[in-house]
């Protein structure tokens, strides 16, 4: 059964969001659902050019009150 | 009042002693008892490592005795946990015994697990234990051409290293005069040369300069030590004649043992360092889930914290202040320049144009450490 996971790298600088989540995304499920919090504006770029290298999902991306909530899937 | 600190690294050692000092009153009273349980009788600097593999440290230098590191206070026990029964403030331990506490700070540190990635624990050398850097050392040295390759896995402690490994082996075999017959090849995770941006955007044309190649978005998903050939999970391949790894870690078995976190990461409250849902069991350290360099920098400044604010809470009733995710890590960018990385939860690091006071300092830490994790500087 899918999961949804949270992955809070709010003010993280090093190793920064995108690695978080790819650390996240290792222990996962495919067909999990993972939310990145970030509050680097470059989470916006760098989180779908690793998605859509990789072969994974963009799910969405909103910002909400200085926080960027980025859903992705495991599709492998 | 009985403090007890799992784990003899960095972090733990820090704590213990900062606390056995500011505590020195109490314990003296008898109303404080600290007790230490290790792994080992030794205490590496891990940070050494790194030089070992490039000859510029002998192992012997990285190890003291780690009684001789603590203050006479400290009760120390070379008698690793097998089990922690948070519920009822108490661990066992491999020699069957069993220690009640008020206070727990767990401070077990990460460990290298190569054999997550399919062949990486037979083609690739590292620099992450002893026996690993030294035989990466006698590769370097046989080393007469060819594509060396460096791969970065995820999570890994110390996320300099890399960088820092390739402005090495620039110099490494500049020094030797076979760098025009060496091609240097970095392959790193994210899209850009580094994961933190400011340190990306220094790093870049330094590698540029010194003619190191790179490939971004590059995660290792299998070796095939026949053929000599890393694949990525993007789907490239790359040949190299010798391969460096950055192996993923993960948290000690014992925490995964004991069910305390996935992937042996502590759940921390990352302004409080306390685990979630035990008020009185801090945790630092690599063994923490906070989303920060996991270093001995880290370690250091998370262990001064506790230290603090657990002597706060037992004169005062209440804790001083929180952690601020600071963190100071050197950047070696040769073998005669270094530069520093230095931020917090708020503030990105700035890097500074590398000079050669601050590779010097870096080389004087080396020996100044043991001075930091007796607490004395």
């Amino acid at each position: 059964m899918s999961e949804s996971k949270l992955v809070d790298a709010r003010n993280s600088f090093c190793p920064g969001p995108l690695m978080e989540l790819i650390a996240h995304m290792k222990r996962a499920s495919v067909g999990d659902t993972l939310e990145l919090l970030s509050t680097d504006q470059g989470s916006v770029e760098d989180v779908p050019a690793w998605i859509h290298k990789v072969g994974h999902e963009m799910v969405s991306t909103e910002k909400v009150g200085g926080v960027w909530h980025i859903k992705v899937r495991k599709a492998k | 009042m009985k403090i007890l600190v799992v784990g003899g690294g960095t972090g733990g050692t820090i704590v213990a002693n900062n606390l056995s000092r500011r505590l020195a009153r109490e314990i003296r009273a008898g109303k404080v008892v600290i007790t230490m349980l290790s792994a080992s009788e030794r205490h590496m600097y891990q940070p050494g490592l790194l030089y070992v593999a490039f000859g510029q440290m002998s192992p012997d230098e990285l190890y003291r005795d780690q009684a001789s590191l603590l203050e006479p206070s400290i009760a120390f026990h070379v008698d690793p946990v097998t089990n922690f029964d948070l519920d009822q403030n108490r661990v066992r331990t491999q020699s069957g015994s069993t220690h009640e506490y008020d206070i727990l700070v767990i401070a077990t540190g990460s460990r290298i697990v190569p054999e997550e990635i399919p062949g990486l624990a037979e083609g690739a050398e590292h620099f992450f234990t002893e026996e690993g850097a030294l035989r990466l050392h006698k590769r370097l040295m046989q080393f007469e051409g060819g594509t060396v390759a460096l791969t970065v896995s995820i999570p890994h402690k110390c996320p300099v290293a890399p960088v820092e490994a390739m402005f090495m082996l620039h110099d490494f075999f500049k020094a030797r005069g076979i760098r025009d017959k060496v091609r240097l090849r970095y392959h790193y995770p994210v899209n850009h040369v580094h994961a933190t941006a400011n340190v990306a955007r220094w790093a870049k044309p330094e590698f540029d300069e010194a003619g190191i190649e790179y490939e971004t978005l590059f995660n290792v998903k299998e070796i095939d030590p026949a053929r000599k050939v890393i694949h990525s999970e993007e789907g490239t391949e790359v040949s190299y004649d010798l391969l460096i790894a950055i192996p993923p870690h993960r948290g000690m078995e014992v925490i995964e043992q004991n069910k305390l976190g996935d992937g042996g990461w502590i759940p921390t409250d990352r302004y409080k360092l306390t685990m979630d849902g035990h008020d009185n069991v801090y945790v630092i350290g690599d063994a923490t889930n906070v989303p920060v360099s996991k270093t001995g920098s880290a370690a250091h400044y998370e262990a001064e914290l506790v230290a603090e604010n657990v002597a706060s809470f037992i004169k005062t009733g209440a804790p001083g202040r929180e952690y601020d995710g600071r963190v100071y890590c050197f950047i070696e960018a040769g073998f005669d320049r270094a530069t520093y990385n230095s931020f917090d939860y708020v503030n990105l690091p700035e890097l500074k144009r590398p000079t050669k006071s601050v590779h010097w300092f870096k080389v004087a830490y080396n020996q100044m450490y043991w001075t930091t994790v007796r607490g004395v500087l």
